[in-house]
Parts: C-alpha cells; structure tokens; sequence
C-alpha cells in the first residue's frame, strides 16, 4: 500500500504509480490541470515518467472564476 | 459639405494597452468570478469588450457545484488569460500559484503562460495587500520569467519598490477588493503616475481593485491610468451583462477625455455664446471680473 497526499486529503494507492496513472483518477481534461508533487510543479511531459511514492503530497490545481 | 470639410481627417485611434510581451486592444481587463452562472460570465466577458480575462488558480473544486470549468466558457482562441495568486497571503504560496498558472496556461497554448497578476494579501478583511511579501514575490517571478502585474495599495512608495524590482505593470488598488468605494485617493494615483511614468512614460499603470460603477473606471483613465482592472462592479450588478457594456463606454470614455484633455477649471463661468449684439441688457449695469475675455463662441 502507498500512502500518498492529494489536496491535503490521505490517499490509498494499491502500489506505487506514475503521476499520469494517479491523474486518470480525477475526471478533468489533463490540459486543465498543473499538478506539483512535494512543491514542485512537474510538467505534463514528464506525467508519464514521474513515479510516486510513499509519503509524496500532490497538489492538483485548476483554473476557477476569479479577479 | 465644403472642402475644407471634406480635408479634416480626424484622428481619434488609440495605441495598444502594452504589458509586457502582451499587446491588448482593450484597456479594459476584466475578472471572471462571482457570477451566477458560466453563461452570464460569457455573455458578460462579450459585453466588456475585453480581450484579457483574469482567472485564478484552486485546488480541491475541480469542478463548480453544476460540474463546469470555467475553462469551457471561455473562447482561449479570443481571450488571453491572465492567471493569478488571488488569496495567497505569503511570497512563497503566491510564487507557487503563479507557477501552477503558467504550466496550465502553457499546456492550453494560451499566450498567458508568460505573465502572472501578482497578489499578496495581507489582511482578510481588507484584502489589502502585504507590501513586503508582494516585493519579494514579485523580485523572485521577475527572475523566474514571469512578465509581473502586481496588485497593491495606492502608496506610492511600494509602487516605486515595485516598478524597481522589475514589475511589467504596477496596478494600484482604487479602495479594497469587492468594496466598490471607487478611487478613495485620487491624489494618491495622481502620485504613482507621476513617479512611474516620470522618466519612462509608456510604462503601464493599471488600476486593479475597488470599482463601483462605471464613473469609477472613466475617473480612472482621465487621471491617466493605462487600464482598469475589475471583476465584481460587474458580476454583482444587478444586470451584469449591461454593466459590462457599461464598462467598456466608460473606459473609452474615460480614455479619449484624458488623451483630449480636460479644460481647466475656472473660479467662474466663461460664457460659450457671443457676448456682442446681446438683445437683454444685464443686471447691474457692471461687467464682473470673471467675465473678462468671454466673448468666444462655442456651444453653449
């Protein structure tokens, strides 16, 4: 099991992932979303590569309405 | 139509709002929250006659309560969007905000990922903003890229600290965010144009913050702002989308009557019409010393 972050909410993975696989469980257009792991925004091109592991806190953003 | 007519060839174009790498037909840049529905933002966006929206970055609510974005309302062919670090109270969460925006923005091949709207709050119940933190902030984005418009108060001290650290635009604040108190200190941003444009007279001051009504934004551009920024005067009126198209008139308004130039004002009145071959004879019998050299036509 791997104990990861997502929005400040504790998140069960059945083993570790890549960041893409994580992403495939929220239901928004991969182009409307910037994810940083641990602080550090990881560009889409590297979705696909970036494993996350025990410990790891994603923040996953979007755009909203705002001024 | 005489020929002399027929020659005047009046010349009433106005150059491009530039910030940064970003040139924008409307001087009028324009927030999307608060609206009662995605629908009402569009109509709204489409009345102001803007072609740069501002937009924030959130986690968690990924989607509204009717299960929108925002990013499906808005034409990104036709808006750039400006991001921005709207509710971030430090440096370091404002710098990871407008980091956030760009790659969004970059992976939408929006021509926005380049420039952030920089705001540091500093207190939640002004929302004013945290003079300190938003230096620092703004410094470390400049260095990172970012083409920065920096939201702060009307003190022209900070505005300077800002421009100096590298800035593209410094948007002074009319009064708090959302209040819609209008420009609580005219003098104030008479200031900060003077001391930003007083060696660099192209650098662009942006009023962001604090519009009302759309008197508001034309008293804006005929103190000589480059653009207004605003959002809820807007979303809040009662009817949005004609407040929007009020807002596009006024900053035209408010922008012709600045670039023509106010008359002075006067202690006393200075007739428009002829004062020769008069039919009424005047009160008194005396001429007053205001009504010296008034015997211009005009349309009055």
């Amino acid at each position: 099991m791997v104990e990861i972050t997502v929005n400040g909410q504790a998140v069960n993975l059945p083993r570790p992932m890549t960041l893409e696989e994580v992403l495939k469980r929220v239901d928004v257009p991969p182009n409307y979303l910037a994810v940083e792991v641990n602080a550090e925004v990881i560009p889409r091109e590297e979705h696909s590569s970036h494993s996350i592991g025990n410990g790891d806190e994603l923040e996953v953003v979007t755009l909203v309405g705002g001024g | 139509m005489t020929a002399e007519n027929q020659s005047f060839q009046p010349k009433l174009s106005d150059s491009p709002l530039v910030v940064g790498n970003h040139r924008l037909s409307s001087r009028l840049i324009v927030g999307t929250g608060r609206y009662d529905t995605m629908e009402q933002m569009r109509a709204s966006l489409e009345q102001s006659g803007s072609d740069c929206v501002t937009v924030a970055v959130r986690r968690e609510r990924l989607y509204d309560r009717n299960g929108q974005n925002i990013l499906d309302f808005i034409d990104l062919d036709r808006y750039t969007l400006l991001p921005n670090t709207a509710g971030c109270y430090n440096a370091k969460d404002a710098i990871r905000a407008a980091k956030l925006g760009r790659e969004i923005l970059r992976t939408l091949g929006n021509p926005g990922a380049d420039w952030v709207k920089l705001e540091v709050l500093g207190d939640s119940r002004t929302l004013l903003p945290d003079p300190t933190e938003t230096v620092v902030a703004c410094e470390e984005l400049v260095a990172e890229g970012f083409g920065v418009l920096c939201y702060t108060s009307d003190c022209p001290v900070t505005a300077q600290r800002l421009k100096a650290v590298g800035a593209a635009s410094v948007m002074p604040a009319g009064s708090p965010i959302g209040s819609g108190q209008g420009l609580l200190n005219p003098n104030n941003l008479r200031i900060i144009l003077e001391y930003l444009k007083e060696d660099d007279p192209e650098y662009p001051v942006i009023v962001d913050a604090g519009v009302g009504t759309a008197s508001d934004v034309s008293a804006a551009f005929e103190l000589g702002a480059d653009g207004v920024l605003l959002n809820t005067a807007i979303a809040h009126a009662r009817d949005p989308i004609r407040m929007s198209r009020a807002m596009q008139y006024a900053a035209m308004a408010g922008r012709d009557a600045f670039l023509a130039g106010r008359i002075p004002r006067r202690l006393y009145g200075a007739a428009s019409s002829p004062s020769e071959g008069v039919i009424s004879s005047r009160p008194y019998g005396t001429l007053g010393k205001g009504d010296q050299g008034n015997s211009q036509s005009g349309e009055g």
